[in-house]
């Protein structure tokens, strides 16, 4: 039984880790242009698919790749995704910061079916076996078993949550993303370039997110055009919860709703008696979603909104 | 354009015999689809259907100003109303005319039922709550095999009978729906102009204001929903009539956004933005067949490029059906 905990554990931060990345990049956007950046997940699945291309380009075949290849192809998939989420801001979210709230994220939706298309397109539509990364040898621990790419997984993820905690909150430009995000209507009185520290956003939510997309394909052993769709909406949720705009929220947000998921799909089938099998474990996501939202719309660690009109009070 | 056609009739007769050669040539179009070929027949159903349902979010989204992203839901209870009623599933075989108004009906109960819990939530997080309301619906679907039949959907539903005319081809079914549209379409038309309407135009603009004249929101916002849904619920008895199959793989995520894209591109608020809308997102795939392989990427990137160049829509808010027919037949 222990052991049995253990292992769901050890899953539920595995999985935990890939939806905290994620969401740091939609809390980030949201922190700072009040925007659901729903093209999100398709640089999640991006990500997936430039490291893929990278490795096959760099080593002439796929298989277990050497870890310096690896370490390259982490920092180009970062760069490149990176560039995307930048240039989508500029072409698509720019022109649009005057409009309704409704046509930027409409926009983002358009782009997202452009993405899509366009890799079912070159790629192909079927699901394509991610080049295992990461040695993958097993290890028992209390009767748990795990392989040393969930362990690696969690080791990265958090590593790169940390890297990124550091950066906005010691260093000079990191100052720079959060005073944008606290008001970049003050900001720009104060003299800073306001959107120079939005390209910036855009440049580091996106890398981390297609950083996700590499490791979500590793543990999971595949990828395919539409990954991003249901793992986006997870992410998102995961930064809800942990308070959408909060960074330590939406680490925090991943890692629970990583455990809720695994925990829920591990015992509906024990508490309804198999009436409710395991094809429920995507409604998790999406009942603790509206669950927070209606009982505590800022989530665990969200700024104060005023409760009546949903609308952050400093924008009055 | 519009100053081209004005520049083009200068006096007050000739512009009043374009506009109106204009809007007998819009209603011969409407009548000669029957006897256009089969494929341009089901592409006006499809656009009809698009249509109703755009009646029915925009009532939600233009009207009161409620971001719904989980419209499909309604859609949904609809079409699986018609399905389990009419169908050999549990071997009940209802008429068409009677499981309408049922359909309608539970589908405004699951209107108010979301409508209750997200009262006090606006803009992205009431958005957000609706896409998540929709996705449970459908994984509800997708999950509940006994009654829904699962993935595979419910199969052999019954052909809708009409007195004694049984409605099989996309002919009928065009007549059907045109019908239908004009109904919901002058409906929606009053309610926009009735002091419900007038009530929804308050929340949307200040929800605060709103409540400081005295406006019940509660009953308001409901009100918007249960109608909406109710729509939405319609449109679904008449899809799964059509179709006489209906499955999970109908009502995605992506069939809401789809909705939501054309009352923002046609113009949101506005019945003539809604029909625009359908007939532009509906015909649309059709004419890029020709690119078959770059299809839905042009699709999107024109979707992307159509809110980028004109966020407000390709109808102005104020441009009304009442207005268009006074500029096309007064002086």
């Amino acid at each position: 039984m222990a052991s049995l905990i253990l292992q769901q554990l050890v899953n539920a931060a595995t999985i935990g880790a890939i939806y905290a990345l994620i969401a740091l990049g939609y809390t980030m956007v949201y922190g700072v242009l009040r925007l659901i950046n729903f093209v999100h997940s398709e640089l999640f699945m991006l990500g997936a698919y430039f490291c893929y291309g990278l490795l096959a380009l760099g080593i002439g075949g796929i298989g277990p790749a050497p870890a310096f290849g690896v370490t390259i192809a982490f920092f180009a998939v970062f760069a490149l995704v990176g560039s995307v989420g930048v240039t989508i801001e500029r072409v698509a979210y720019k022109p649009l910061r005057s409009a309704t709230r409704l046509a930027p994220m409409l926009s983002a939706l358009g782009l997202s079916l452009f993405f899509q298309s366009a890799v079912q397109l070159i790629a192909g539509p079927q699901p394509i076996q991610f080049p295992s990364i990461f040695p993958s040898a097993r290890l028992t621990v209390g009767g748990a078993v795990f392989t040393t790419t969930q362990l690696l997984i969690v080791v990265l993820a958090v590593a790169l949550m940390l890297l990124l905690a550091t950066f906005v909150s010691r260093t000079r430009l990191g100052v720079l993303v959060r005073a944008v995000s606290e008001s970049p209507r003050t900001s720009a009185l104060l003299g800073i370039d306001v959107d120079r520290a939005i390209s910036l956003i855009f440049f580091i939510g996106p890398g981390l997110g297609g950083l996700g997309g590499i490791l979500y394909s590793s543990y999971y052993g595949i990828m395919y055009p539409t990954m991003g769709t249901i793992v986006g909406l997870k992410a998102f949720t995961a930064a809800i919860l942990g308070g959408i705009g909060s960074i330590p929220g939406a680490m925090l947000g991943g890692f629970l709703l990583g455990f809720v998921e695994v925990v829920g799909t591990a015992l509906l089938p024990v508490v309804s008696h198999g009436l409710l099998g395991t094809d429920y474990r995507d409604i998790f996501a999406f009942v603790v979603l509206v669950g927070v939202l209606i009982f505590r719309p800022t989530g665990l660690l969200g700024e104060q909104i005023s409760e009546e009109t949903m609308v952050y009070k400093r924008d009055y | 354009m519009a100053s081209a056609l004005v520049a083009q009739s200068r006096s007050p007769v000739g512009r009043r015999l374009v506009g109106a050669l204009a809007l007998a040539a819009v209603l011969v179009l409407l009548l000669m689809v029957p006897h256009a070929g089969l494929y341009y027949v089901r592409l006006a159903d499809d656009v009809l259907i698009y249509t109703l349902l755009g009646f029915g979010l925009n009532l939600v989204i233009g009207y009161a100003g409620l971001l719904d992203l989980g419209f499909v839901a309604f859609y949904a209870v609809g079409a699986y109303t018609y399905a389990l009623l009419a169908s050999p599933q549990f071997g009940i075989h209802l008429p068409f005319l009677v499981i309408l108004p049922i359909g309608a009906a539970l589908a405004a109960c699951f209107g108010i039922l979301l409508g209750i819990p997200v009262l006090p939530l606006r803009g992205d997080y009431l958005a957000i709550v609706t896409l998540g309301f929709g996705e449970i619906i459908r994984i509800l679907l997708n999950n509940m095999d006994a009654v829904t039949g699962g993935p595979q959907g419910v199969m052999m539903i019954d052909a809708p009978r009409l007195a004694d005319y049984a409605l099989i081809s996309p002919r009928s079914f065009y007549w059907l729906l045109l019908g239908l549209c004009a109904v919901i379409g002058v409906l929606v038309l009053r309610l926009e102009n009735s002091i419900l309407g007038k009530a929804w135009a308050a929340i949307r603009e200040d929800q605060d204001a709103a409540r400081g004249i005295g406006i019940d929101t509660v009953r308001v916002k409901l009100a918007a929903f249960a109608i909406s849904a109710s729509i939405g619920g319609l449109a679904g008895v008449i899809f799964a009539s059509f179709q006489r199959y209906v499955s999970p793989e109908s009502f995605t995520f992506n069939e809401s956004i789809l909705i939501v894209l054309i009352i923002v591109i046609g113009g949101v608020g506005n019945i003539l933005g809604v029909i625009t809308g359908a007939v532009a997102l509906i015909v649309l795939p059709e004419l890029l067949r020709g690119v078959a392989q770059y299809r839905m990427m042009a699709f999107g990137f024109t979707l992307a490029a159509l809110i980028i160049l004109r966020p407000q829509g390709l109808v102005p808010r104020s441009f009304g059906p009442v207005r268009l027919l006074r500029w096309l037949l007064a002086s």
